[in-house]
């Protein structure tokens, strides 16, 4: 095992003496600038954005739809590949040895990274030791997640993004904003607009003069734009979908082969790996490489589906390094309520059936794992102190949990995390805020049914609020929120159990005194509610 | 049977009426209702908004108040699905596996109105006339946690006079989401300026759903629009005959008026 770091990492996979570290901060892309419902606000401000997110989702979603459709195992499939994932997760560290056995085994060299700082130091020493200035690039999020290319650029190596959208999102100076689709906000012109501008900067070849916005056009110029880059890189840096621990072998699922002249082209071959990646058996994958296109592209099988396992003489890399990323991995391994996230196999499609990520678009998760997983996973690897708004970012619509291939609850672990967040947010010692005043005091009103009934009775002053219109169009905050955009109706002139009262009351006696009087208190401005209106047949009450 | 309406705290401070229109529903079918006056909240605001903690008190006060009920009936999804989805697993974290078990208990006897009907009781055709163009939202928790199906539609479909028009995207969250629709009011919006241009497309005049707190919701934006579409809950529909209709409630005035609501009705 080839150590990196001063402490031998090893020590964290056996029993823990302290919370195992989060994903550290100043590095990487898992935190945002500004909290979500801000950077959301200026998403739905972007019509184009819009217009294109809604436009890829509901392709997708349809395709999504219909493959799955077509298995009538579709959810024993499910089951079976969130079953497996529990179980590398209950026994992640035997799993790991054995890979890091069987990787080494066959010619590979496996390096441990406890976070974004390791595994990039890792990538650039053995970069740097090749003496290359320039590497190719798989597709990847987990190298988005600990910014490598930025660190390899500290250090003059230049990393060239070679999956058609990541070329665009790199082209563009931008942020992916989808897992699968990382250029999913952009249209066809602003892509030809960007390759027009960029492809020939920085030493890469032009885009071809009067290029147009046909998809054939791009891909083509993307084409030639990459074909230099092949054949020049001698190093090529990948993620994993997944690692066979019975085997050693790696797996990249991808659908333009790009990926593939990367993985065989240059001598060396580094691949940055997630530490949950695993599948104990080559077998397993028979489940995931069924789940797994369905999912992300709608498609029955993938196009392109390299595996390779360590090195083979004459035959592609010579050299082949594994880097296995902890990152706040075994931080949300730590928690029972949140580490089903790790069964996660990035296919997006809880992304695509999300209908805020849908209207906000990825980049306002500021996280590079957007959408309804990222706002479980970003808190998680992050702790939720630095991510505090991302388990709010969702309705709970529970649309995410149908459609994820490996059934991760995600509404009831956001949940659970906003929990955490509000905890934290308790136990930072600073005053409450106004959230919590307000969620202390109607707990404390509804905790007893005689307390809630007055406060009920209370609310009838706010038809006072809504008199010219007959219904309330304004607010003051936090409820101004409600108001912006949506009239509230005129609180009822008597609570459901006050009506109820009177009507037990009535039929017992002749008078209602065996109950209170739902009279009592003030009178809504209409003035006093006849008993032949409220005793009606219908029971109506002006709203 | 002896049913518990778990009237929930919206239905009770906000919409008495549909509160009525479920007891109405429940005792024409031959069920005696009662209310337990010992119920507030079911906390459900509480937990989803990470009030775990202040949610308890008000779980086992739920769970208490209901003891004793064959079955427990809510004009409610939302609310539902939080006493049979996340009660025990609240209890059980707060190390209390007694309440933790009641809350299973009464999980497994609390019904949504529709799947009440429907599911346990096997009725469709509850004896209700609504002539109007209605439109049904379903809304996420009865759609997805609670499965409830078709049971509304056929429901509805068998209310004399009623004509049902189909909701494009129906099964899209209308964006309220309890506290996001403050915390996310920016896209809570946004998804509900999409639910209310479907509801729109269909010409309905009445869009219902088995939740008040989503038609607050959606009905507050219409509302706003001065669209004329209105929002009336399932069970409002349910309760309507013809010797006691339900009418279609007023719109807000589109200027403003110096008398009461009653006056402009």
């Amino acid at each position: 095992m080839t150590q990196a770091g001063p402490t031998p990492p090893a020590t964290f996979l056996g029993l823990p003496t302290a919370a195992p570290p989060s994903a550290p901060r100043g590095v990487g892309m898992l935190r945002g600038d500004e909290p979500f419902p801000a950077a959301a606000r200026r998403a739905l401000g972007d019509a184009q954005l819009r217009r294109n997110l809604g436009k890829a989702t509901t392709t997708i979603r349809g395709r999504r739809a219909s493959v799955v459709a077509e298995l009538d195992d579709w959810e024993r499939l499910r089951a079976a590949g969130a079953a497996i994932k529990d179980d590398v997760l209950a026994h992640l560290d035997d799993y790991l040895v054995r890979l890091e056995q069987q990787v080494t085994a066959r010619g590979g060299v496996v390096h441990w990274a406890r976070d974004a700082h390791e595994a990039n130091q890792i990538v650039v020493d053995l970069v740097r030791a090749t003496g290359a200035d320039e590497v190719v690039k798989v597709k990847s999020m987990v190298t988005q997640e600990i910014g490598l290319n930025e660190a390899l650029a500290d250090v003059g190596v230049a990393a060239w993004e070679t999956d058609l959208a990541e070329l665009i999102v790199q082209l563009g100076h931008d942020r992916p904003s989808h897992i699968v689709v990382p250029a999913i906000h952009r249209n066809r012109a602003e892509i030809r607009d960007i390759f027009v501008r960029e492809m020939g900067t920085t030493g890469g070849v032009p885009a071809p003069a009067g290029l147009t916005d046909e998809p054939r056009a791009l891909a083509e110029a993307a084409r030639r734009h990459l074909r230099q880059r092949f054949l020049s890189a001698r190093v090529a840096i990948s993620g994993a979908n997944f690692a066979v621990a019975e085997t050693g072998t790696l797996a990249v699922v991808e659908s333009e082969g790009n990926g593939r002249m990367c993985l065989t082209l240059p001598d060396t071959l580094i691949t940055v790996m997630g530490l949950e990646k695993i599948v104990p058996t080559w077998r397993d994958l028979e489940v995931f490489l069924q789940l797994l296109p369905r999912s992300a592209t709608g498609e029955r099988m993938n196009p392109y589906t390299s595996m390779w396992t360590g090195v083979t003489p004459g035959d592609g890399p010579r050299a082949f390094h594994l880097v296995l990323l902890d990152n706040g991995r075994t931080a949300t391994l730590a928690d029972p309520a949140g580490r089903a996230a790790l069964r996660c196999i990035r296919c997006a499609a809880c992304l695509n059936v999300c209908p805020v990520y849908e209207r906000t678009g990825g980049h306002a998760y500021g996280s590079v794992y957007p959408g309804p997983i990222g706002a479980v996973l970003s808190p998680q690897l992050t702790g939720v102190t630095d991510n505090p708004s991302l388990p709010y970012a969702s309705t709970l619509c529970g649309a995410c949990l149908d459609a994820c291939p490996v059934a991760i609850d995600i509404p009831s672990m956001l949940v659970h995390l906003r929990a955490k967040v509000v905890d934290a947010d308790r136990g930072a010692g600073h005053r409450p805020t106004a959230e919590q005043a307000v969620m202390t005091t109607a707990a404390w009103t509804m905790a007893k049914p005689r307390r809630w009934a007055r406060t009920l009775r209370a609310a009838r002053l706010g038809r006072l609020l809504g008199r010219r219109r007959g219904t309330i169009s304004r607010l003051p905050p936090p409820l101004a929120a409600w108001t912006a955009s949506r009239d509230l109706p005129l609180p009822p002139s008597e609570s459901f159990r006050d009506r109820w009262s009177r009507r037990q009351a009535s039929a017992g006696g002749p008078d209602g005194s065996g109950g209170h009087d739902p009279q009592d208190g003030p009178d809504g401005p209409d003035g006093p509610d006849g008993p032949d209106e409220l005793d009606g047949p219908d029971g109506r009450t002006p709203r | 049977m002896r049913v518990g309406l778990f009237v929930t705290c919206l239905v009770d401070g906000m919409f008495p009426d549909v509160g009525e229109a479920t007891v109405r529903v429940l005792e024409r079918l031959g069920h005696e209702v009662d209310l337990p006056l010992a119920q507030t909240c079911c906390g459900q605001m509480h937990i989803n908004t990470g009030y775990a903690r202040e949610a308890l008190p008000l779980v086992r006060r739920h769970v208490e108040a209901f003891e004793g009920y064959e079955a427990v009936v809510a004009p409610s999804a939302s609310c539902v699905g939080s006493v049979r989805h996340q009660y025990a697993t609240l209890a059980t974290a707060a190390g209390d596996e007694e309440l933790a078990a009641a809350a299973i208990a009464l999980a497994s006897r609390t019904f949504e109105l529709s799947e009440f009907l429907v599911g346990v009781l096997g009725v469709t055709e509850v004896g209700a006339y609504y002539p109007h163009r209605v439109t049904y939202h379903p809304t996420c928790h009865s759609l997805r946690p609670l499965r409830v199906g078709d049971a509304p539609t056929r429901l509805l479909r068998a209310v004399a006079g009623l004509e049902l028009v189909e909701l494009p995207a129906a099964e899209v969250c209308c964006g309220f989401g309890g506290t996001f629709a403050l915390k996310n009011a920016d896209t809570s919006t946004a998804m509900l300026a999409d639910k209310m241009s479907r509801v729109l497309s269909t010409g309905a005049e009445v869009v219902t759903a088995g939740d008040s707190s989503c038609l607050m919701h959606i009905g507050g934006g219409l509302s706003r629009l001065r669209a004329g579409a209105r929002p009336v809950h399932l069970a409002e529909i349910l309760a309507s005959t013809v010797t006691s209709p339900t009418a279609v409630p007023p719109a807000a005035a589109s200027t403003p008026v110096t008398t009461t609501a009653r006056t402009v009705r």
